[in-house]
């Protein structure tokens, strides 16, 4: 009976109501937020931590965490463009080589947390200073260019609109992760890991498989995420998205995804990742300080816990 | 309907409340923002530094207060908190959205910024950018202001070090990224320096990288004095390595006439902020440092970006722009040279004897 | 089990002798005095923090907002000493420790008793405390020259009982101040009820309610502990660094800390693992992190080793502790 009450009126309403009220807010105290050009342009700056955020849900709905994701977009930012660069690897190409790249080294990450039965924390927290640390090594503190005709991707624009090709591609993907994970065998199998994976091994699912498997999508992900914000900005670097990982997951639980595993909707990790946009760039036009910023986000995120938590348990009383 | 078909209900309705905004209006692009374009008479300029709370850019901001005063500008400051080189993206947007005359920036990374300052200057925005130039990638700003000739700044630097250890002897140089064009620039300029017979009994034995963060730099500078037991000389040329360099011959006691000391001891310059080392130029752990006024920076940063908002001005090769006299420093025409780049004047030498005169407020 | 505690420390040990044996052949002056102060004073911020997560990783906790603690307990600690040098070092200290107590209640309340997952709770506290430290310091740093002198000489004199005693003359404060912090805690987690209940709680939460430990409270008191540790080590960043910055103050430093303490044979699955593990453990990063240096090793490998270190020290770790539990197993 609990369980049922939480999921109907689950944490997603906090960040769906979260996310009017900062709209509101936002267009309220300052007129020049509420414009779509600028919107869908400011939009722009978080399409790669959607991508990221997608996988991540499975991740965190399976019980896991990975830590390493940005690691890993700038490891294979830097390999591809050495690749094209260095090797004479023809540009096209790397649309095919990033997510591939992007998916071994997450797979490498699964096999560590299935073989070795290491806590995924820790294994992407090492794996995190590892991957980046070689991106380092090819790169050096220098940049490498992206091919020109790859640069520029979030400059296109479906025709008569502001949706740019990276709004579009969330979008499908979006689409597609959410009837994975609520419509299919696998997005059953990953939600049962989470809420009990003992019982889910006794009931005959291949949890091992499944945890290589969903490390992979982590990395093809941060592939797939490379690829756009190489495009956004022109270069590569072993420094790049530094530090994103942990809006990553702030979107994902703020979106209502339980951390121990178990629950959790893309539909959710969207919306509080579009509460995060909103909030940043409401108080971006508003002039408000990077530090305020951070800590009005952190506050955020606290806040929607609490109060999932507590109207949770008074239902459940 | 189970709860995913209502969550899949919402989602649609929710894109579909979303989709209209994303239409194009009919007219013309962008006319639907309320506050495109700026006011005319009141011009705004915003200075982003690499990140907020750095002494050294909070010294800059105080030009830019001086010439707010004169020239009746409105002026902000806004920033990333940490330096990340891609951080300072979304301030630039968020600043084109506001609708500024002119961004001042000190740019954390040569190249990753191009595109976004491109649409800045797209809208009309003047971009300017202090403390360091997008070397390579001069086109996305209108004009860079620099403290002094970088190109010089390698034979001072050795010319200093010189003078201090007898032109005899080991020294290293701590520096910050290995990818800061500055500092390449004045670490090329050292090892070309080095080469003139007068320096030939001195030795450059080691550059290191301390990332202009404090562990690192301190952690740096110290590895230093154990790989060189006999070293003379350090030069920082970056106000973080100078200070991690100046506690690390503090801590492990080799700061001439410290208790380990060795002959001469351990001589630290470089580049250095006056109220940050006021303490160990005092004690005479350090016995120079140099820098500019970064306020000077701000000052004609703000003037150029003014007198190009009235069209007064137009940053090209040889062109010249009039600054009136700061207290400290004079100023007057200041020419525009190769790749529109202004250079102020001289470093300033700060010193045991000077050093309160500059670090009060 | 006992024997398993100790097959770790053994193993760290092993890895620092055979670290420094290797540095020392490539770099004979890695043994030299200079060297060595160099890395004792490198480890007793990271020592001090670690041993505060020590308790929360073994409740099955994680802190991620303990830099950002070390940032805002240093930060007031300096402005207090730039403003009313009154209070003295020893004033400001403690006002600073018991803000990190403070910070660590905050957390661990929210994660005791309104039943937020640690990792939220911490990573909502990482950015509010870090806004905050920007929000107490207007942004600005605090400068070497205006806090006080005897700040500073506690990473450059020792006690001066020890004044005549060679060599360790010249180990600094900082160093016996962790030394201490590090005792306190292996005496706590060994010998008291509370440290009994951490174990306890870790090893099998149900259990532990069952068998009438107050769980919350020893949740709670956990993150206490933890912020104290974050709020200590503010307090010495302030004075090895003498500059604190509110962007530069710990920022980042959560992933040393928790890698500290998992190399250190802290388990995350809870309830093993003690003080002299990440005593040894944090020796080991000094170690690695000075040896990077003084060998020159590239700037742009340095992370990448380090990141490999960290992995290897984990595999080989549950390996161990597999073989280690397979053997229990036939032994029964």
């Amino acid at each position: 009976m609990i369980t049922r009450i939480r999921s109907r009126f689950g944490p997603e309403i906090v960040a769906i109501v979260l996310l009017i009220l900062a709209f509101g807010f936002s267009a309220f105290r300052e007129p020049r937020f509420l414009d779509a050009e600028y919107l869908f342009d400011r939009s722009t700056l978080y399409m790669e931590a959607g991508i990221l955020a997608l996988s991540m849900t499975f991740v965190i709905i399976a019980g896991h965490i990975d830590l390493s994701v940005t690691s890993i977009l700038a490891l294979v930012g830097a390999m591809c463009t050495t690749l094209v660069s260095k090797y004479g690897m023809p540009p096209a190409a790397m649309i095919l080589v990033a997510p591939v790249v992007g998916g071994a080294l997450g797979a490498l990450n699964g096999l560590l947390v299935s073989k070795e039965k290491l806590p995924s924390l820790v294994v992407t927290l090492a794996t995190m200073a590892l991957f980046r640390g070689v991106a380092q090594i090819l790169l050096g503190d220098h940049s490498l260019p992206m091919p020109k005709e790859l640069v520029g991707i979030h400059k296109m624009q479906l025709p008569g609109t502001y949706f740019h090709v990276p709004l579009v591609l969330l979008t499908v993907l979006a689409v597609i992760a959410a009837f994975v994970l609520h419509r299919t065998v696998w997005g059953r199998w990953v939600t049962a890991l989470g809420t009990n994976a003992e019982a889910a091994r006794h009931a005959g699912i291949p949890t091992g498989k499944i945890l290589v498997q969903l490390f992979t999508l982590s990395g093809i992900a941060a592939g797939i995420g490379s690829l756009l914000m190489l495009s956004r900005l022109g270069v590569a670097r072993f420094d790049h998205a530094r530090g994103l990982e942990l809006d990553v997951i702030t979107a994902v639980v703020l979106g209502g995804a339980s951390i121990f595993g178990g629950r959790g909707t893309i539909f959710g990790t969207i919306t509080a990742l579009g509460l995060v946009g909103v909030v940043q760039t409401g108080m971006g036009v508003a002039g408000v300080k990077a530090e305020v910023q951070v800590a009005v986000i952190g506050l955020l995120l606290i806040v929607s816990v609490l109060f999932s938590n507590i109207t949770a348990r008074k239902r459940g009383r | 309907m189970t709860r995913k078909s209502i969550f899949a209900l919402a989602a649609l309705a929710a894109f579909g409340a979303i989709a209209p905004l994303g239409c194009k209006p009919a007219g013309k692009d962008g006319a639907s923002g309320s506050g495109d374009a700026p006011k005319s008479g009141s011009s705004r300029i915003v200075f982003i530094p690499k990140n907020m709370g750095n002494p050294y850019f909070e010294a800059m901001e105080k030009g830019f207060q001086q010439a707010s005063k004169e020239l009746g500008f409105e002026f902000s400051t806004t920033g990333p908190a940490v330096a990340e080189p891609t951080a300072q993206i979304s301030y630039i947007k968020d600043e084109i959205q506001r609708g500024a005359t002119a961004i001042v920036i000190a740019a954390n990374s040569v190249d990753a910024l191009n595109g976004t300052l491109d649409e800045a200057k797209a809208k009309g925005i003047k971009i300017i950018t202090v403390d360091s130039d997008l070397t390579g990638n001069e086109s996305h700003r209108d004009l860079g202001v620099l403290a002094c000739d970088f190109d010089t700044m390698g034979d001072f630097l050795i010319e200093q070090m010189g003078a201090i250890m007898n032109y005899e002897g080991k020294f290293a140089i701590l520096s910050a990224t290995t990818d800061a064009p500055n500092q390449n620039k004045w670490i090329k300029g050292m090892q070309a320096a080095i080469k003139n017979p007068k320096y030939a009994k001195m030795q450059l034995v080691d550059v290191v990288y301390g990332d202009d963060k404090d562990q690192k730099s301190l952690t740096e500078a110290e590895a230093l004095l154990t790989k060189h037991p006999d070293l003379k000389g350090i030069i920082a040329p970056t106000t973080v390595g100078v200070y991690g360099c100046a506690k690390a011959v503090e801590q492990a006691g080799v700061y001439p006439g410290g208790k380990n000391a060795k002959g001469a001891g351990v001589s630290v310059i470089g580049l250095g902020v006056a109220k940050q080392m006021q303490r160990h130029l005092k004690d005479g752990i350090v016995p120079k440092v140099f820098l500019w006024d970064p306020a000077e920076q701000g000052y004609i940063a703000s003037y150029a970006a003014v007198r190009m908002a009235e069209g007064k001005f137009t940053p090209a090769d040889g062109a010249t722009i009039n600054i009136p006299d700061l207290p400290l420093t004079k100023m007057g025409d200041k020419k525009v040279g190769k790749n529109n780049v202004l250079i102020i004047g001289e470093p300033v030498e700060y010193n045991k004897e000077n050093v309160d005169k500059y670090a009060g407020e | 089990m006992k024997k398993l505690l100790e097959r770790r420390e053994l193993s760290l040990l092993v890895a620092i002798v055979l670290i420094v044996s290797v540095a020392i052949i490539l770099q004979p002056r890695f043994a030299s005095e200079q060297n060595i102060r160099s890395i004792l004073l490198w480890v007793p911020l990271l020592a001090v923090a670690a041993m505060g997560q020590t308790a929360v990783i073994i409740t099955r906790g994680i802190d991620v907002s303990v830099g950002s603690i070390l940032g805002l307990a240093g930060m007031t600690t300096a402005i207090l000493l730039r403003d009313y040098p009154q209070l003295g070092v020893g004033g400001a200290a403690i006002i600073g420790i018991g803000l990190g107590a403070l910070l660590g209640a905050i957390n661990g309340g929210m994660i005791a008793f309104a039943k937020v997952p640690p990792i939220v709770a911490t990573l909502g506290t990482l950015g509010i405390y870090r806004g905050l430290t920007f929000i107490v310091s207007g942004g600005r740093q605090v400068d070497d020259y205006q806090l006080p002198k005897d700040l500073m000489n506690w990473s450059l004199e020792g006690p001066a009982l020890l004044a005549k005693v060679p060599f360790v003359n010249s180990i600094p404060w900082v160093v016996w101040i962790a030394l201490l912090v590090m005792m306190l805690s292996h005496l706590g987690m060994t010998y008291t009820r509370y440290g009994r209940d951490v174990y306890a709680l870790g090893g099998n939460p149900d259990a532990a309610a069952l068998r009438g430990i107050p769980v919350n409270f020893v949740t709670f008191m956990a993150y206490v502990l933890c912020g104290i540790g974050g709020g200590f080590a503010g307090v010495l960043y302030a004075s090895r660094y003498g500059t604190v910055n509110p962007a530069g103050i710990g920022n980042g430093f959560e992933l040393q800390v928790i890698a500290a303490v998992v190399i250190g044979g802290v388990s995350v699955f809870g309830g093993t693992g003690g003080a002299p593990g990440v005593a040894l453990s944090c020796l080991l990063l000094g170690v690695v992190n000075v040896a990077l240096s003084v060998l020159a090793i590239a700037d742009t490998w340095q992370m990448a080793i380090y990141g490999l270190v960290l992995l290897v020290a984990i595999i080989a770790d549950e390996r161990f502790a597999r073989s280690a539990r397979k053997r229990a197993g036939e032994a029964v």
